[in-house]
């Protein structure tokens, strides 16, 4: 039998969304984001969406387009800053937002992605973002525990893919990419170029293909 | 009174920042917050010392310009920056496990208060605009020194304080608070004066701190 391809047009990807999913994006500061798949997310108008990512763009850039387009129900990541829509929505009441601590956020993903269910940290413990979490002391220092973050579908981005779906990044554009891959039911990765199985050095695959369920060219 | 510039402000407490690591005789790993901490890689002069960023990069090299800007390359403040030889990319679980797991030497971060127990606070000031923590709680934890860069006032207030108000980041984790006035060490449940600003005395320095100082039998002078 002829193997199943992961290769498919942006709208065949992004079909998998329903209203009310949890959707993880990769990018740091407008790097590493798809934005090709945020667009075509934002055409499709679905509603109620978490999203779980670092940040959310700017106003009306990156992942700021749907918060601006009323899709977002909820969002779950650190640092809002470069968005003050953000902040003005949860003012507002529109959407619920969770802050966990960048390191937290990232490794909520990685636990999500390999099986652990939670683990505990030092960070935020005593502060007002680690109020109500269960506390355990460690060597005498006070841990909180932190639960794993898992989603529906994730978004990602990398600069290459071979036909297999193995990827490789660019630069600060690699972020929370290659640890939302494994966290998510169904990953898309938006790539800049696609090249036969074989042409990427395997000692230098960083998101092994097991992990990618769509591979999208990106235009962006 | 000091009458110095913004400009100056910022130069002189990055200067002296960077003079803590300028005589690192050992490999020094070094995370370097947004704002005036990101001025410190300027100064520093000492090749045992590698900058990481925590959006994934160890060995950050300075601000790029012009041509050297490369789309996909910035440090964790969104500026873009230079490679160095050696650098490497790592993602954001592996990069906060190094902060977490105690192989960052120092992180430098600006605050809106400091207190005399080590508490910091820098993460939000309720009501604002701001909506975000980033990664300043896990790095106060996980960092081995914290080096708060911070103005010494802030509308005429003292910054340093004895008790913080605005939410805390993380508590006695404060290691040295460098001001454009001085250079406070925080050792044993002690607060203490080793650098003063050249402008000024130890008696105007206890107008404008918040909280009581012990002063080194070594004062020194700061950089200017």
């Amino acid at each position: 039998m002829t193997r199943k391809s992961k290769i498919m047009d942006i709208e065949q990807a992004i079909s998998k969304i329903k209203d009310g999913d949890r959707i993880m994006v990769g990018g740091f500061g407008l790097r590493g984001c798809p934005d090709d798949l945020i667009d075509a997310l934002v055409a499709t108008n679905r509603k109620d969406l978490t999203i779980i990512s670092n940040d959310l763009g700017s106003p009306a850039i990156g992942l700021g387009k749907l918060l601006s387009n009323g899709q977002v129900k909820e969002l779950i990541g650190n640092f809002y800053n470069w968005n003050p829509d953000v902040a003005d929505a949860k003012n507002a009441g529109n959407i619920k937002v969770t802050l966990i601590p960048q390191g937290s956020f990232a490794e909520s993903i990685r636990a999500g992605g390999c099986g652990i269910p939670a683990y505990f940290t030092l960070a935020s413990a005593g502060t007002e973002l680690g109020n109500g979490k269960e506390t355990r002391e460690f060597n005498g220092k006070k841990y909180v525990l932190e639960n794993a973050l898992t989603a529906d579908v994730a978004l990602i981005k990398a600069a290459k893919a071979d036909e297999l779906g193995n990827l490789v990044y660019c630069k600060s554009a690699r972020n929370f990419n290659p640890a939302m891959a494994t966290a998510a039911k169904y990953t898309i990765a938006q790539v800049g170029e696609i090249v036969p199985a074989g042409n990427i050095d395997p000692e230098t695959v960083i998101t092994p293909h097991i992990f990618v369920n769509a591979i999208v060219k990106g235009v962006q | 009174m000091v009458n110095l510039t913004k400009d100056e402000v910022s130069a002189r407490i990055a200067k002296n920042i960077a003079s803590l690591f300028n005589e690192a005789e050992d490999i020094t790993f070094i995370n370097l917050g947004v704002g005036i901490p990101t001025q410190v890689s300027n100064y520093i002069n000492n090749d045992n010392v590698f900058i990481q960023a925590e959006n994934g990069m160890l060995g950050v090299g300075p601000i790029a310009e012009g041509n050297d800007i490369h789309p996909e390359l910035i440090n964790a403040g969104r500026q873009p920056v230079k490679e160095t030889p050696g650098c490497s990319y790592m993602d954001s679980s592996t990069s906060f496990g190094m902060i977490r797991g105690g192989h960052i030497d120092a992180t430098v971060i600006g605050a809106f208060e400091v207190d005399q127990c080590g508490n910091v606070s820098n993460w939000i000031i309720p009501g604002g605009k701001m909506l975000g923590v980033g990664g300043a709680m896990d790095l106060v934890v996980g960092a081995n020194k914290v080096i708060i860069a911070m103005t010494h006032t802030s509308k005429g207030k003292p910054k340093l304080i004895k008790e913080c108000i605005l939410p805390v980041t993380g508590y006695g984790e404060v290691d040295v608070v460098v001001t454009e006035l001085g250079m406070f060490f925080f050792e044993d449940g002690r607060v203490i004066l080793k650098k003063i600003a050249p402008e000024i005395d130890i008696d105007y320095l206890r107008t404008v701190t918040g909280f009581e100082f012990e002063v080194s039998h070594e004062l020194n002078i700061m950089e200017p």
